[in-house]
């Protein structure tokens, strides 16, 4: 059995989220916009997620819009928010550490001519309110800035972020999927207008997300069709997936952060008894499940391969941009040298994980790090293979 | 146990390769990977016969899961661009005839694959599908032309030495091509039915010339052709643009069929002759290797061959340096192109062999 240190590209189903959604799987089909029984029936098990969802984050019912993910969230927010304001402005700020469902959209708004400011951050991945206020002009209608980062769990501070985009009327989208699996939310304390959730970062299924957004807010809708969601996300409900999530949420969230926070600081410790490894990310103001390292003289993609064959999961950057080339846009952000970008690792751990999980993951470092950094020559191999 | 890599191309080939070996493996793992040896080109240039293809990486991993066996992506780009494309086009721009097919085997295929292979997968070989033989005998591994002598395709591999070469395996070197494409049929591959690949994988629609100015700022200088005496007999558009041994493209007409005899870039002029002007018995080899890890002897008898699937032809061969070698041959044989590979074999056994020099170099 792998030993699964990747929950940050997603945690796997919980037993009482998949037993909550079978009903309707299976003996409760219908869609949730029929008049009929089971039509109603199918509408019921949206609407108790809906308000389990909105409480979880101090939301009333009707500020949720159910979408097909985080991704769609941080589209609809972004596209839809800028696109309802444009008779007051077309400036939109967001930060250098995003993920790409926010930097992508704010790429196409500039594309048809909205002006985009891309913040910049310091070495721990934190942006300076500081900065906000001052990108901040009379046409930004929108500022976007994630809760806490996907691949070094650096926390921003949203709360104070809030405060200055409020006082200048525009609105605050807050991408909290990563945030929303470890620390509680509330989304009037952050003063923010929209929040993007995710329910497979949750140990709900994957495919379902949520968009909070703030009773007032004007957003144009990025997918026409029926009337669903209020007439914010045309389409068919995902009724299994939005009940999963709502039994996703139904779990406290800071049951087991202090376990978590004491695991990730003794994987921490461990990992900085190998030569060359150096932490990324904030020190403190972190996810707790969140260890993030860079190290020297390796290759991510390889490191990733060789802890798999040992039966260690975990990624390198975010799940999202393996597979290419470029390091990680966020550790480029922070001022990481390219090189050394190029061999970063992330370990996400999650409810399941142990303690001897971490002697394992440490035990296939030590098997794995000198077999990579060595660059001996070949040697023949007297045996004749069978 | 031991871990083997089975370099997956996405083609017919790579793919029964990788599942012979699933086959007989015994206690060994056998791992997939692919290598994405260069970005994806814009929509509708990429060429889905080729092994480097978005389409290419996704046929292999689907053979890797029906086949169970874990399955990865190797990124070579930067090595590929500076050891195939750059060399591709330098080639070119020197007056030689590249010979992208082979750099990609010995740069890619092997030292690359073999050396990352073994640190991130812990793997002590490789295996790919080339149609090739091994034979371990009298204390040296031997590289054997493949069963099936059409698809032999050991011109490419000479390079090998014998740390490598004991670390490779050639899973279909028994077999026929036929044999192949029934296996995987058998085995219900999505490859079975796939062609042959057959273009240069990284020049969209098989013209090299806009790839000499897109890497080196090459875009062609008309010069003169002559023929054998120094008359000049017509105009071409740029040395570069042409190879030893072509025929087409010249647009002169002397009342007989001729071809390119040498390119001389100092002069930007390119040579002409008639067929048995460019036909040669003697020529020099450099870079030369041998598998062995040195000649037979200073002086030996071998067979040669000069290009990809041209007859063998009996030769003389003499050592004049350490990687240096004169080939006389029998007969003549037609067109050495520099920069094309000699390939020597005694017999089944490839020898080794190296590149064709110019005849002023």
């Amino acid at each position: 059995m792998a030993v699964y240190l990747d929950h940050a590209a997603t945690s796997p189903l919980r037993p009482d989220v998949l037993e909550a959604m079978l009903p309707y799987l299976t003996t409760h089909g219908g869609n949730p916009s029929s008049l009929h029984a089971s039509g109603r029936r199918a509408r019921q098990g949206v609407d108790e997620a809906r308000e389990v969802v909105a409480q979880g984050i101090g939301a009333q019912p009707r500020e949720i819009v159910f979408t097909a993910g985080g991704t769609e969230a941080d589209n609809l927010a972004i596209k839809g928010v800028a696109w309802a304001a444009t008779s007051r402005g077309r400036h939109v700020i967001t930060t250098a550490v995003e993920h790409k469902a926010v930097l992508h959209a704010a790429a196409i708004l500039e594309r048809s001519g909205f002006e985009v400011t891309v913040l910049p951050v310091d070495r721990y991945g934190r942006v300076d309110p500081i900065d906000v206020a001052a990108a901040m002009t009379e046409r930004t209608t929108l500022v976007s800035v994630m809760a806490a980062n996907n691949e070094v769990g650096t926390l921003q501070p949203i709360a104070a972020i809030g405060e200055i985009v409020r006082g200048h009327g525009a609105k605050l989208h807050v991408d909290a999927i990563q945030f929303a699996a470890h620390e509680p939310i509330d989304v009037d304390a952050w003063q923010a207008d929209l929040v993007s959730l995710s329910a497979h970062k949750l140990g709900g299924p994957q495919g379902v997300g949520a968009l909070f957004v703030r009773r007032g807010t004007q957003m144009l809708p990025q997918m026409q069709g029926g009337s669903q969601e209020r007439q914010r996300r045309a389409g068919t409900e995902n009724v299994a997936g939005i009940v999963g999530f709502g039994a996703a949420v139904r779990f406290p969230v800071d049951a087991g952060t202090d376990r978590l926070r004491d695991l990730a600081g003794r994987l921490r410790a461990g990992l900085l008894s190998f030569e060359g490894v150096g932490l990324t990310g904030h020190p403190e103001d972190r996810l707790p499940n969140n260890v993030s390292v860079v190290i020297d003289g390796v290759e991510g993609g390889d490191l990733v391969a060789a802890l798999d064959l040992e039966g260690i999961e975990t990624s390198t950057g975010s799940a999202c941009t393996s597979g290419s080339t470029e390091p990680s846009h966020v550790l480029l952000a922070m001022g990481i040298d390219p090189h050394l970008a190029h061999g970063s690792l992330r370990l996400t751990l999650g409810r399941e994980t142990s303690e001897a999980d971490l002697d394992a993951t440490l035990a296939a470092l030590g098997t794995v790090l000198p077999r990579l950094r060595s660059a001996v020559g070949l040697r023949p191999k007297a045996t004749v293979p069978a | 146990m031991s871990r083997i890599v089975a370099a997956m191309s996405g083609g017919v080939d790579s793919s029964v390769a990788a599942a012979l070996l699933t086959r007989e493996r015994g206690d060994d793992e056998v791992i997939g990977v692919w290598m994405r040896t260069h970005g994806e080109m814009p929509e509708g240039l990429e060429q889905s016969r080729s092994c480097c293809s978005p389409d290419a990486a996704d046929d292999a991993r689907r053979v890797a899961q029906l086949i169970g066996i874990p399955f990865f992506t190797l990124n070579v780009e930067k090595e590929f661009g500076a050891r195939v494309i750059d060399a591709f086009v330098d080639s070119y721009l020197e007056g030689s005839t590249p010979n992208p097919c082979q750099a990609c085997n010995q740069y890619i295929k092997f030292d690359e694959l073999l050396r990352r292979g073994l640190a991130a997968y812990g793997a002590d070989a490789v295996a790919t599908g080339h149609y090739a033989r091994l034979e371990h005998r009298d204390g040296r591994w031997r590289l054997m032309r493949a069963a099936d002598t059409d698809k032999d395709q050991t011109y490419f591999l000479w390079v090998l030495d014998q740390a490598q070469l004991s670390r490779t395996r050639f899973p279909l070197g028994d077999l026929t091509k036929p044999e192949v494409r029934a296996m995987a049929a058998d085995l219900t591959l999505p490859t079975a039915q796939k062609p042959e690949s057959q273009e240069i994988c990284f020049v969209p629609l098989g013209d090299y010339r806009d790839l000499l100015e897109e890497r080196r700022g090459y875009a062609g200088d008309p010069g003169p052709i002559v023929d054998a005496g120094g008359t000049r007999v017509g105009t071409h558009t740029g040395y570069a643009h042409y190879t030893v041994g072509q025929r087409h493209g010249l647009g002169v007409a002397l009342g007989e069929a001729v071809y390119v005899r040498e390119v001389q870039p100092a002069t930007n002029t390119v040579v002409i002759g008639r067929r048995e002007e460019v036909s040669q018995r003697t020529f020099t080899v450099d870079g030369a290797r041998f598998t062995a890890g040195g000649p037979p002897a200073d002086r030996f008898d071998a067979s040669v061959r000069i290009r990809h699937r041209a007859p063998d032809v009996p030769a003389e061969v003499t050592m004049v340096g350490r990687d240096r070698f004169v080939v006389e041959t029998a007969e003549p044989v037609w067109a050495p192109a520099p920069g094309q590979a000699a390939v020597l074999y005694d017999a089944a056994e490839c020898l080794g062999g190296g590149r064709i020099t110019r005849s002023d170099g």
